[in-house]
């Protein structure tokens, strides 16, 4: 007989996500995703200034803050022709590298590491031996010293000992499933506080640029922030030299304690590159922080490093031939989710989507779920049919087999020390390692790249940041359509808008976690959550009060549940999609 | 009288404050006022601390016995809710580089329910949750309440997100909405308001709400409000909008680097233009700081950095109620924002500013204020005096300063001929 188990609330996340599984014998059986959070920007921003609509829509999520609001800007820009200069855009690109950088670190430290650290076995723990832990797996941080260690282990023993563990209340302490040493996880404590004061520190170059954060400003048609070495009241040397050391700083985080970290517990924990395998399938339009307005298959004007790894899309790991990526083979299916088309459609191509609420869920307060037909506020995106994976993994593999050469090198050498496959990417490891992996790339090409040829140009001059030639609504077509991928964080993201008279008339955000979090489509085929848990049936669930198992694979995505559900259009009004 | 707390090196909150050198005096004073909120509470619902177990029904709760009963309590618990929302303030509240949220969750408080950065899930999370709400803890709420279709909008748990406030909210001590969501509404309350999202003191009106606004407040004023619960000796001072007066009492406006430019006339007219580059006002670029009450110029973003308007930005005045209707379009000069027209209105009965024009920014934003008190009994009725009011009488200075914006083309002549009509049930 199976057991029922449901997560909600599933913490440690963006958002409000509930997962109901059958379970049999330590082992899940049956999964459902379920989205049960929806807010409806996309028609909150219908009928409004183009140039306003980064602000609302940035607002769709405050974790991956920035995003949201450079898709809006850009695929505006697309429609309207407005041309931003160089310099606006490698603002914008470290903006989203800081952006993405200092999310990853969050996940991995705050979101994620509590499922494989025992923060109550810290207590028990030799600080001598936990800074001989940190030197033994590579992390030369600053913070490996023992009095440090030995001034978090006490912070950790004096919560112990008040028997009021604030965050740490109802954990699953003691877990057999819990297998790091006491050292290991002192060592963890330590750089979970190490990383909360230093991501403070990341995202100031947010700051600088966008005036604040989270929900930086910026501006159709470039930035608001004058750069002008000549004067005290825009960014000037004063500010740039913070910027080159916070660039710095970052990466020096990310190499000496991040990656190290990731890497080690991984290790640690080597079965879960059999655990959680999702969907072989995975799409990108390149690495993290590629920004296209318009076809991302044509070369931009200012082409950068991100977009060395070309668009494509890899089909049942089918590593060595990527195929070309083609929007068009884009749908949306409700089957599963409280939503319809008319007609009784379960599917469309988002040229033709629609998104009209129509809630079939018990009435609150709710038990169970999975049992309805319909279950989600989600909608599943699939690719020719296919559900697909995006997100750090699909980028690193794609990266990989386009033989990018730093990917490639830091896969290569991932994969030969632990002795895995690179199919066993696929799975709850192999995601939080690709995203370590590409957080060092990402914050690479910021410190090497992007922040050298900003200073390169404004050296030679260069301190335009704003094209004021279509800025004005006159200057407009009377109905103009445009659209724009980035690559974020969480994976591939596009906003697409039209509009009319000087109103946006229609937009659509097409989000990762929607890729991610989608429920069954009207083939019953599982969403990559449900997939990674369900798929196989082996995933382990040892016991069902405390599903620790699980949670692991969950946050291995990096769920942000505001994102992926955030349209809605009670009027059943066609949300046209631009191809052009 | 301020000072830091140096962790929960105590047993009790007494010892500790003893510790950071709080006089029993003080304390009482602290205590005083939490009597007197309560009383608040009290004299709607009957709503009393549970510590406060008092043999006599009815009787007003003393500042004596708030000392006694808060006093003795263990680390103070804190049931921190995610409702509709986008976890910005959550971020935010992370990134307070005062009072860090190390120093609140491992030292200064219980913080036993977080859904962002708590170890249990599930049915773990929700028995933390069930348990810390029968005793007296602090209640803090990010996110807004989607009232419509019986709350389908949100739900966590199974429960509506107004089932889990509820619930949360019935023994909580003090009630911290923080952020534009959850005081306000915020975004998804903007037009048409599909959710039905109202903020949280719509929702709990038997007992103050502190309104920490801003989408997001800046992480050290979300922090500091809960430590001045702990350290300050009274609750805050707030204004007619429930905002706590130590962060909300200046208008941006008024506390403006670029202020001399917009007293000289010296205006932005395009972005990434000379002006811009020299640091002008960016008035005629839309900037809603003339509006907006909000410690954005001087304690600033990310330890201190920088901030908005600093950036080169406009304000989009995220701290004041319903920002994203009555300031956008954010590019149009004020007044050619809807809200506009309408506080035109209260300011005439407000202040007794009849006779003045509409670009009289000088005045709207203290309006503002006037506006709300009606509404909101619980909180402080006097309006908002900041640098720039026009007490009555001195009328023929404030026109004097407006003068200058009045002679600025339009920045979008389209929309200021016609502002686009403004729903004015929403913004009442």
């Amino acid at each position: 007989m199976a057991d029922r188990v449901v997560i909600d609330p599933l913490t440690r996340i963006e958002g409000h996500l509930r997962i109901e599984l059958e379970t049999d014998s330590g082992v899940i059986s049956k999964a459902w995703s379920e989205a049960t959070q929806f807010r409806g920007i996309e028609t909150i921003v219908l009928g409004r200034d183009p140039r306003d609509v980064w602000a609302f829509t940035q607002r769709i999520c405050g974790v991956c803050t920035t995003v949201h609001a450079i898709a809006s800007i850009t695929a505006v820009e697309n429609a309207i022709g407005s041309n931003p200069p160089q310099q606006a855009l490698l603002i914008r690109d470290m903006v989203l590298a800081a952006q993405e950088v200092q999310d990853h670190v969050i996940h991995f430290y705050h979101l994620h590491a509590l499922d494989w650290v025992d923060v109550a076995s810290a207590a028990t723990a030799d600080p001598a031996k936990a800074v001989a832990f940190a030197e033994q797996i590579g992390s030369t941080w600053k913070g490996n010293n023992i009095d440090r260690m030995t001034a978090v282990r006490d912070t950790v023993v004096n919560l112990v000992n008040s028997g009021q563990l604030s965050i740490f209340t109802g954990g699953y302490w003691g877990h057999p499933a819990y297998k790091l040493p006491p050292e290991a996880n002192l060592m963890a404590v330590a750089h979970y506080l190490d990383a909360l004061e230093f991501q403070r520190t990341m995202i100031k170059i947010n700051t600088v640029f966008g005036g604040k954060n989270p929900h930086p400003n910026f501006l159709v048609g470039g930035m608001a922030c004058t750069i002008d070495p000549n004067h005290s009241a825009s960014i000037n040397q004063v500010q740039l030299a913070d910027v080159q050391n916070w660039v710095n700083d970052t990466l020096d985080f990310v190499k000496s304690c991040y990656v190290p970290d990731a890497t080690a517990i991984v290790g640690v924990y080597k079965e879960y590159f059999d655990i959680g395998a999702s969907s072989p399938n995975y799409m990108a339009v390149g690495m993290s922080g590629a920004t296209y307005g318009g076809d991302p298959n044509k070369t931009p004007r200012y082409p950068t490093p991100m977009m060395d790894v070309k668009p494509g899309v890899i089909i049942n790991n089918d590593f060595a031939h990527p195929q070309p990526f083609d929007p068009t083979l884009i749908s949306e299916s409700i089957a599963s989710s409280w939503m319809s088309y008319a007609g009784g459609a379960q599917t469309l191509t988002p040229d033709k989507g629609e998104t009209t609420v129509a809630y079939t869920g018990p009435a609150l307060p709710y038990t169970w779920l999975g049992d309805n037909d319909e279950y989600s506020w989600c909608k599943s995106p699939r690719y020719d049919g296919k559900p697909v994976q995006v997100g750090p993994l699909a980028r690193v593999l794609l990266a990989y087999s386009q033989n990018h050469p730093r990917t490639k090198e830091l896969v290569d050498g991932a994969v030969a020390t632990l002795g895995i496959t690179l199919e066993q990417m696929n799975s709850t490891a192999g995601r939080t390692l690709a995203r370590a992996v590409e957080c060092l790339t990402s914050a690479e090409i910021l410190a090497n790249d992007t922040l050298p040829l900003f200073m390169k140009n404004l050296q030679g001059g260069d301190i335009s940041v704003f094209d004021p030639s279509k800025w004005e609504p006159s200057s407009w077509p009377k109905q103009a359509s445009g659209y724009a991928f980035v690559e974020v964080a969480r994976g591939n993201l596009s906003h697409w808008v039209t509009i009319e008279n000087g109103e946006v008339s229609r937009y659509q955000a097409v989000v990762p976690t929607t890729w991610l979090t989608g429920p069954r489509d009207e083939n019953g085929q599982m969403g990559p959550y449900e997939v990674s848990l369900a798929g196989d049936g082996k995933h382990p669930l040892v016991d069902p009060t405390q599903p620790l198992e699980p949670l692991r694979t969950i946050h291995s995505f990096d769920p942000c549940m505001s994102c992926a559900v955030h349209i809605l259009d009670p009027d059943g009004q066609e949300l046209l999609v631009a191809t052009s | 009288m301020t000072y830091t707390m140096d962790g929960w090196q105590e047993p009790t909150l007494a010892e500790n404050l003893e510790r950071a050198g709080v006089s029993r005096r003080d304390f009482l004073k602290f205590c005083g006022g939490l009597a007197a909120a309560f009383a608040a509470g009290s004299a709607v619902m009957g709503s009393v601390p549970r510590a406060l177990a008092d043999p006599t029904p009815g009787a007003p709760v003393t500042g004596t016995q708030v000392a006694d009963a808060l006093g003795s309590m263990t680390k103070p618990n804190v049931v921190w809710l995610q409702l509709q929302e986008c976890t910005g303030c959550m971020e935010s509240a992370l990134r307070s580089g005062g009072t860090t949220v190390e120093d609140v969750v491992l030292n200064l408080l219980s913080v036993n329910y977080n859904e962002l950065v708590m170890a249990a899930a599930g049915d773990a999370a929700n028995s933390v949750l069930d348990k810390t709400n029968e005793d007296d803890h602090i209640l803090v709420v990010n996110g807004s309440i989607p009232t419509k279709d019986n709350g389908i909008y949100c739900t966590i748990g199974g429960k509506s997100a107004e089932t889990v406030l509820r619930e949360s909210a019935e023994h909580a001590v003090a009630v911290l909405a923080v952020g534009a969501c959850a005081v306000f509404g915020s975004v998804q309350a903007s037009r048409p308001n599909p959710t039905g999202a109202v903020g949280v003191d719509q929702i709990i009106t038997n007992k103050p709400v502190i309104n920490v606004s801003g989408c997001p407040p800046i992480g050290e004023v979300i922090m500091a409000t809960i430590a001045y619960y702990l350290t300050h000796g009274d609750v805050p001072k707030t204004d007619a909008e429930g905002r706590p007066m130590f962060a909300y009492d200046q208008r941006i406006h008024d506390s403006c680097p670029r202020r001399a430019h917009f007293d000289a006339g010296q205006y932005v007219r395009s972005f990434d233009d000379e002006a811009a580059r020299t640091g002008w006002c960016l008035y005629d670029m839309g900037c809603k700081g003339p509006s907006t009450f909000s410690p954005c110029p001087f304690v600033q973003w990310n330890g201190r950095t920088s901030w908005p308007i600093g950036a080169g930005h406009p304000c989009l005045g995220c701290t004041e109620k319903d920002f994203f209707d009555r300031f956008t379009p954010f590019y149009n000069r004020l007044p050619q924002v809807p809200g506009f027209g309408v506080e035109t209105t209260a300011e005439k009965v407000g202040l007794g500013l009849v006779g003045l024009t509409v670009a009289a920014v000088g005045v709207h934003a203290g309006v503002t204020a006037i506006r709300k008190s009606a509404a909101k009994k619980t909180h402080d009725e006097t309006p908002l005096e900041a640098f720039g009011d026009a007490p009555a009488g001195e009328q023929a200075a404030v026109a004097a300063v407006v003068e200058v914006p009045e002679e600025i083309p339009a920045a979008s002549p389209q929309a200021s001929d016609t502002p686009p009509t403004t729903d004015s049930e929403k913004t009442e």
